[in-house]
């Protein structure tokens, strides 16, 4: 360990106040009573709250949201399992090259994902709308859970799930009883962080939903009207205190139970 | 029979590895590898008329691309904005990966905490707030005009380039910080000291060890900024005017009202190759250099 360097701190506190404050200001103006976000600052109101309520729009946006991310979230979370738990517990030919193929949608720019799915979607004929968007956000999240579900499994003990099929408990027994209850605070941190990357995708619901608008979509399609803008203010600051809330539910649970094991916070890319 | 079965797969490890990864897999290829072979087919399709398509074979659309001067200039200023973005985000990043690294003994947690939260908070909403802040009448704007220091707006801050630069530098950084934080705290420590205690200065330490020992962090915070916003589409479209226009406004137009989707494969298939191309020769000249550093 170094010893203190003051100038070091100061840097890095800097560095920090970058990474939050711009986003600061979305809560900051939400509750300022004027039509421009410039200082002074005119007066405190919560009109703009009121008025993003009133949206029935806004209802839909957030609906069709909640639909795609839950059922997102669900899928990719099981898939991720399944491929986590062959990735930690079994050594086999073409490993490297499955890693790599299943971490592919990660390495591969979001807009180019997007037009191919709209061309196949297009060709075959379908219609757009939520379900090519959810589809496009299974194979999103799902590298993301299975880093989050493999620094969980690694270092399980295999021998529990051994014992348990020896005293007589069959497949589905032993990973209900056995299994599961230990990847659980793992599972639930998965969900909550597909759950969040998919409600706040935005490139890949705009190429794709069609007339049925995710809740991105709807800001997208504010932010072009000036006059529109405080209520997305208002509604930009409610996501942000809902995501760092569930965020910090997730990393709480992330690290419950591992004990000494050292904790890695958010996305760990391997070498 | 099936008995026979059951008992090779029973004692078969790559068997059951691969049924486990079936539905990962099974995903990739429907949802991502077969898309992208179509998208790369319709490249070499032809718009005939706003609805139709013609099927037969032409190179034509990668002609009309490198002919096109617009197009072409876009993929090198998407390719030089990406190229800023990383080279500015390892260099301001890489001293608070550190100081964490190295110096923070206490609440670390906390630390690490802080570092990744941004990076789950919505994207849209990151590069929004910087509408807010470099607009006319943002929060730069306002706050210089009214302490007297400006009459008129600062206009070039918002819809350039800079504009583009700066904000996708804030919105890519927390996938920067992780990848070169990891690579920082597993930095054996005592090596550090032991270079010293040799005698090689500061300098010289962070050159020779600390420097090369945190390479794999970062090639992989290099691919993870460089990757994303080569090919970023709503920072240009909110921030960026026509100055700080990039390759994804068009394809976006291609698919869109332009109405060409042959020539929007095309140039998204040019784009996938540009990624290739720049991450096989990242990890290729990484793996060279740290070999003979060492």
């Amino acid at each position: 360990m170094e010893q203190k360097n003051n100038t070091l701190l100061i840097y890095t506190l800097l560095y920090f106040a970058f990474l939050y404050v711009p986003v600061l200001f979305l809560p900051l103006f939400s509750f300022n009573d004027g039509n421009y976000m410039s200082f002074p600052l005119t007066g405190f109101t919560t009109e703009h709250y009121e008025e993003m309520w009133s949206k029935s729009n806004l209802h839909n946006a957030l609906w069709a949201s909640i639909k795609v991310g839950v059922v997102a979230s669900t899928v990719s979370t099981t898939i991720a399992l399944f491929a986590a738990k062959a990735f930690a517990r079994y050594k086999f030919r073409g490993q490297n090259i499955s890693y790599g193929a299943i971490m592919m949608p990660f390495l591969i720019p979001e807009i180019i994902l997007a037009v191919s799915l709209l061309i196949i979607w297009l060709a075959l004929g379908f219609k757009l709308g939520l379900v090519p968007v959810t589809l496009g956000h299974i194979l999103f999240c799902t590298p993301f859970a299975m880093l989050i579900l493999i620094a969980r499994i690694e270092g399980f003990d295999f021998s529990l799930e051994e014992a348990s099929r020896d005293l007589g408990e069959n497949a589905w027994g032993t990973f209900f009883r056995v299994s599961l209850p230990l990847y659980l605070p793992g599972i639930i941190a998965s969900l909550l962080l597909s759950f969040i990357i998919s409600f706040d995708e935005f490139v890949l619901a705009f190429f794709l939903t069609g007339s049925d608008a995710t809740l991105p979509m709807y800001m997208w399609a504010q932010m072009r009207f000036v006059q529109k803008l405080p209520h997305v203010l208002a509604l930009g600051a409610v996501i942000i205190v809902f995501t760092t809330l569930i965020v910090l539910l997730a990393f709480w649970l992330r690290n419950l139970g591992q004990g000494k094991k050292k904790a890695e916070f958010g996305i760990n890319i391997h070498e | 029979m099936l008995k026979a079965l059951k008992s090779i797969y029973a004692r078969s490890e790559p068997a059951k590895a691969y049924s486990l990864l079936s539905p990962a897999l099974i995903l990739v290829i429907l949802v991502m590898l077969i898309p992208l072979t179509l998208m790369l087919s319709f490249s070499f399709f032809t718009q005939t008329s706003f609805t139709e398509i013609n099927y037969s074979f032409t190179v034509q659309r990668y002609i009309d691309f490198f002919q096109k001067n617009l197009l072409v200039s876009l993929l090198i200023k998407s390719i030089k904005i990406s190229f800023l973005v990383t080279l500015i985000t390892l260099l301001t990043a890489y001293p608070v990966c550190y100081y964490i690294a190295f110096y923070v003994k206490k609440n670390k947690m906390l630390w690490l905490v802080l570092l990744t939260l941004p990076f789950w908070t919505s994207y849209l909403l990151r590069v929004f707030s910087w509408k807010i802040i470099l607009g006319t009448k943002g929060v730069i704007n306002s706050s210089l005009i009214n302490v007297g220091l400006l009459n008129e707006p600062l206009t070039f801050l918002m819809y350039s380039e800079t504009a583009v630069i700066i904000t996708l530098t804030h919105a890519w950084a927390a996938f920067a910080l992780l990848p070169l934080y990891v690579s920082l705290d597993k930095i054996d420590f005592s090596l550090i000291e032991a270079g010293r205690d040799l005698g090689l200065s500061r300098f010289e330490v962070f050159w020779k060890i600390t420097l090369p020992l945190s390479l794999p962090g970062i090639i992989g915070a290099i691919l993870i900024i460089f990757i994303p916003t080569v090919g970023d589409y709503v920072t240009p479209a909110l921030l960026g005017g026509t100055d700080g226009r990039m390759l994804s406004n068009m394809i976006q137009g291609y698919f869109g009202k332009i109405n060409n989707i042959p020539l929007g494969a095309a140039s998204a298939t040019i784009m996938l190759f540009t990624v290739a191309i720049v991450t096989i020769a990242v990890s290729y000249s990484t793996k060279k250099l740290s070999q003979r550093m060492s």
